[in-house]
């Protein structure tokens, strides 16, 4: 394979995105959050916008062409997305508004259905609150038992843990295959080798997977996998279920109405067959054609080049950050082969939302807060943390502003070097 | 100075050696001014209170900022007060400078100066002579101008609101 080099992004992809265009507080915009969202390239904008200027209507209604081409469009982006993660069926494909609703429909309908009093369910400590508040939640309702994988020194998820925690009462093990504040791919298709050994489900969620790195769900074998389109150069209010065809066959619809229905009476509904079963009311067809379009988009730049340039952006930053006394990292202690492009930080004495402020004066945008994973931040020790995330359009110059911005950051509130 | 586009310029990290407090960065010198920056660094308010009478928990959700606020009131006038707890350097200063106001001072004045302190964050009081009273709680005026960190300045003071 040639070295591609990271520079090269800017001259190939930057200048797709017209958000990057621009400036911020004077300066060109370094956008470094995206593991909280991506921008979008030109092409997907397009694509929602000729879906609205050209082919909006109702899909799977209408008997005119309108609602044809709305129905085609719907439907192809089913079909590309089962593709793109390799699922067995199209129908298999389940559209949410994001990995949330995807999380909670599993919750409720398999999750009520399936989990019991006396049941345990096991998730990470490294977990988003989208992928552990609603088991949290089922747990508390139904007498069960919510149990967390630990980590190692390095951040990895505890082998030991994956090996004790999960046990012949374990229904159901829900882990994220990359962490969205450590940024490490956890080894999802063991985890669901051991949770299938004790008759468990496995559910993964993507979110911050599918957008770097190639994802096969036959070959990691989960029951259900989740991810969110506007994470990976979608729009925002589009999202991904993907479940075995038999799971969601046997499951409750979770959201009911319009077109999931085959025929209602007074009294007695028969739901319509799978996916529609689960995609009551009008669906984000825009959504949905720009998220075939950043698929298309995706794959033209290729995931080996997507994780190369991630790889040599945490290269170049990371002994740079060490030679940095001020500065504390997370999960970063030693260069790790499974980590994507994400660095948790703090600067000492400094708050993580002053940090992000002086930053953002500098046209540098980073995410600082819990990342929506308290306990994680309990367990590490921290309130509140910095993160910085990488994508395929970040250069080693965005990280040249990154740095630089950040040794003001102390200066700024009075602290000596 | 760093509001020029340097992006084809390889400053480095040596680029901004000598920038002493927030002079200079878009902005930041009206809201990380001096006196903020030593507010937000000081002890001086910040301990357990041992006659205490009234305590009450602060806290920002969204942002896992959390204060204990802690009042001595005697006879209807606050003798003392202090804090404990962890956030940002605008939520921590805005405690420190809401204490020193506050001590001291009858409950009603201490009502008074939080009604004050909301509104001129609110930009409903913009006039500096209407204002003349929050003294140094004037340096967070420009928060008003930064919806981001709103929040951050009002946590303390609402946490008092509830308290007397």
């Amino acid at each position: 394979m040639s070295e591609i080099s990271a520079d090269n992004a800017i001259k190939n992809y930057k200048k797709d995105f017209p958000l990057l265009q621009q400036k911020m507080h004077d300066r060109q915009i370094v956008y470094l959050d995206n593991g909280a969202t991506t921008q979008k390239p030109e092409s997907v904008i397009h694509a929602m916008c000729s879906y609205y200027g050209g082919c909006n209507a109702n899909p799977h209604r209408g008997a005119y062409e309108l609602s044809v081409r709305a129905t085609d469009i719907y439907e192809n982006a089913r079909e590309r997305v089962k593709k793109f993660i390799n699922a067995r069926h199209s129908h298999e494909i389940i559209f949410t508004k994001n990995a949330t609703e995807s999380l909670n429909l599993i919750a409720y309908s398999y999750g009520m259905s399936n989990i019991g009093a006396g049941d345990e369910v096991v998730i990470a400590i490294s977990e988003h609150h989208s992928n552990l508040v609603p088991w949290q939640q089922i747990c508390r309702q139904k007498g069960a038992v919510l149990k967390y994988i630990y980590l190692e020194e390095d951040g990895n998820l505890s082998r030991g843990d994956i090996e004790t925690k999960i046990t012949d009462r374990t229904k159901l093990v829900a882990v994220a295959q990359v962490s969205n504040v450590l940024g490490l791919v956890n080894p999802v298709k063991e985890i669901a080798a051991r949770a299938h050994s004790v008759g468990a489900v496995m559910v993964v969620d993507g979110s911050q997977s599918v957008p770097h790195i190639k994802v096969d769900v036959q070959d990691m074998d989960a029951d259900f996998f989740v991810f969110s389109g506007h994470k990976m150069l979608s729009p925002m209010g589009i999202g991904v279920l993907y479940g075995k065809e038999a799971l969601l066959d046997a499951m409750p619809p979770f959201l009911m109405g319009g077109d999931m229905i085959d025929y209602v009476e007074e009294q007695e509904t028969e739901f319509a067959p799978l996916p529609a079963k689960f995609e009551a009311g009008t669906q984000n067809v825009g959504g949905a054609a720009g998220l075939t379009a950043a698929i298309d988009y995706l794959e033209k730049v290729g995931f080996e080049y997507v994780e190369s340039v991630e790889r040599e952006l945490i290269d170049y930053a990371l002994p740079k950050l060490k030679a940095m006394p001020y500065i504390e990292l997370y999960g970063c202690d030693s260069r790790q082969d499974n980590k994507t492009g994400i660095i948790t930080f703090n600067v000492k004495d400094v708050h993580p939302h002053d940090v992000a402020t002086i930053l953002d004066a500098q046209g540098v945008a980073i995410r600082a807060g819990h990342h929506c994973a308290q306990p994680l931040m309990k367990y590490l020790g921290q309130n509140a943390t910095c993160r910085a995330s990488f994508y395929f359009y970040n250069t080693k110059e965005d990280v040249d502003r990154w740095l630089e911005a950040l040794s003001t950051v102390r200066g700024v509130l009075g602290y000596a070097e | 100075m760093l509001s020029n586009n340097h992006a084809d310029n390889h400053a480095g990290l040596g680029g901004l050696g000598g920038v002493g407090g927030a002079g200079g960065i878009g902005g930041l010198d009206s809201i990380y001014t001096e006196l903020i920056a030593e507010h937000s660094r000081s002890v001086e308010n910040r301990h357990r209170l041992q006659f205490a009478t009234v305590s009450q928990k602060g806290r920002n959700p969204s942002c896992g900022d959390e204060i204990t606020l802690e009042l001595q009131v005697e006879d209807g006038v606050i003798k003392d007060a202090a804090f404990t707890g962890i956030g940002c350097a605008i939520s921590q200063a805005s405690t420190s400078i809401m204490i020193d106001l506050i001590k001291g001072e009858p409950v009603e004045q201490a009502r008074h100066l939080a009604d004050l302190f909301l509104k001129m964050i609110k930009g409903e009081i913009t006039d500096d002579d209407e204002l003349e009273e929050l003294d140094e709680a004037l340096a967070l005026k420009n928060i008003s101008r930064m919806p981001a960190r709103v929040k951050c300045a009002v946590l303390s003071w609402r946490t008092l609101q509830e308290m007397i």
